[in-house]
């Protein structure tokens, strides 16, 4: 297994850190895992909800300093 | 230097008309040189589709010859490219010609795809191109009543649009007597109504008002024609009578065929606009895979940091500024009223209460564009 594709929306707010997430998730592969930067602390929460619902898999959550990182893996 | 700029939308023409007014010097003497390739004879001010699927803009006034738009010192041709040859640094166009550049800037824009979801471009209607914006206003004239679904793809460009097309239909169907027979159903991708958390709140209760339904975290899987029921990636559906898009974009094609990125969006540094990997490729506008809004002042802003940057280097040797991440967006608000949202990298936007007074300045600036796009405002 690769390593998760970053994706850094530190600092962003438009789109905004889910609707990155799922606008790159179209682009990859079943069990390419994908990595959201984010600073917005919302995120944590937002991106594990959509996750459930759609049938993702979210993989962990940690936070680094002010830095919330998402590890999502694409499972359909 | 010779400066390549591939794009001649609104990033690539402001950053040429820029670089032109700060090397007037360097160019006369033949230090540096700015050359464009665009695909079109044409520059579209592509805000006043918004305002043409309600009937309000002819689609003759969202365009102006690209030449007359250009400062002279500009080498202008209306031959796209086709292959991109970084590590020789040219370009190969559809004529056949190759063109050599010191720098290259790709400001190649973004295009709607509503075809890349089942169902979704023949049920419904939406104001990203000319035609579009035509088919949409034809229907929407024809509309007698019923249900208005609007419903988002990820990514897009102009991310005021899901808002400001149910406000000016809303005002639409009201102005033409039929509001107490229309029901708006509006979906949008995350958990809010808008990608910016206080717009969001603030359209929550303009919709209640309004009488609006709204569904939240709903991303469009398909749509069946037979009753135009859309259903969401989240098990969720909605049925309307008029559905109208806002389709998922995707970067040009070329970008794509010559492997610069994965769904024709660029990897690019967000401060120095660079091309990941590359020290002499930047990318402005829709092109980039940045997370911050794809909008015309996201490529208004990027070209003014930039175009500092690349005359620098040429009087200087280096570049003297980042870009900020500032974006610029208005947002009509219905009943003659608007609003903006400001923000870059380190300041979130904070709105304020739509006014009159922003609208007829967004009104106004549908004029000065043209002076924006010539690098004047």
């Amino acid at each position: 297994m690769g390593e998760p594709k970053i994706i850094d929306a530190r600092g962003t707010y438009c789109p905004g850190p889910l609707m990155e997430l799922i606008a790159n998730i179209k682009q990859a592969d079943i069990g390419d895992e994908l990595e959201v930067l984010s600073t917005d602390e919302g995120s944590a929460k937002d991106i594990p909800e959509w996750i459930r619902k759609v049938g993702h898999e979210l993989v962990g959550t940690r936070q680094v300093e002010n830095v919330w990182h998402v590890v999502i893996r694409k499972a359909k | 230097m010779r400066i390549l700029i591939v794009g001649g939308g609104m990033g690539g023409t402001i950053l040429a008309n820029n670089l032109a007014r700060r090397l007037k010097s360097e160019i006369r003497h033949g230090k540096a040189a700015i050359t464009m390739l665009s695909a079109s004879d044409r520059h579209m001010y592509q805000p006043g589709l918004l305002y043409t699927c309600v009937g309000r803009m002819a689609p003759d006034e969202l365009y102006r010859d690209q030449a007359n738009l250009l400062e002279p010192e500009i080498e202008f041709h209306v031959d796209p490219v086709e292959e991109f040859n970084l590590d020789a640094n040219s370009v190969k166009s559809r004529s056949g010609k190759s063109y050599g550049y010191d720098s290259l800037v790709i400001a190649t824009g973004s295009r709607a795809m509503p075809e890349t979801i089942p169902g979704l471009a023949e049920n419904s209607v939406n104001c990203y191109t000319e035609q579009n914006a035509l088919d949409m206003w034809r229907q929407v004239k024809n509309f007698k009543g019923g249900k208005v679904g609007i419903v988002v793809g990820v990514p897009h460009k102009c991310p005021m649009i899901p808002l400001e097309i149910t406000f000016v239909l809303h005002d639409y169907f009201a102005a033409k007597g039929i509001a107490d027979k229309t029901e708006f159903h509006y979906t949008y991708p995350i958990g809010r109504l808008h990608s910016l958390e206080n717009v969001g709140k603030w359209a929550e209760g303009e919709f209640a008002k309004m009488g609006i339904k709204t569904k939240t975290l709903f991303n469009i899987k398909n749509v069946e024609g037979n009753g135009k029921i859309v259903h969401s990636e989240e098990g969720e559906s909605i049925q309307c009578d008029l559905l109208i898009s806002v389709p998922p974009h995707k970067g040009m094609e070329v970008i794509e065929k010559n492997g610069l990125g994965k769904g024709g969006f660029i990897p690019t540094d967000r401060h120095s606009l660079r091309m990941e990997g590359r020290d002499n490729v930047y990318v402005i506008g829709d092109t980039t895979n940045l997370p911050i809004s794809k909008a015309g002042s996201t490529a208004h802003f990027e070209a003014e940091a930039l175009g500092e940057n690349l005359a620098a280097i040429v009087k200087f040797g280096e570049p003297v500024r980042d870009y900020d991440g500032k974006v610029f967006c208005f947002i009509e608000a219905g009943k003659d009223r608007a609003t903006y949202a400001m923000f870059d990298y380190g300041h979130p936007p904070a709105p304020k209460a739509p006014n009159k007074a922003v609208h007829w300045f967004k009104m106004a600036y549908n004029q000065f564009y043209w002076a924006s796009a010539r690098g004047l405002l």
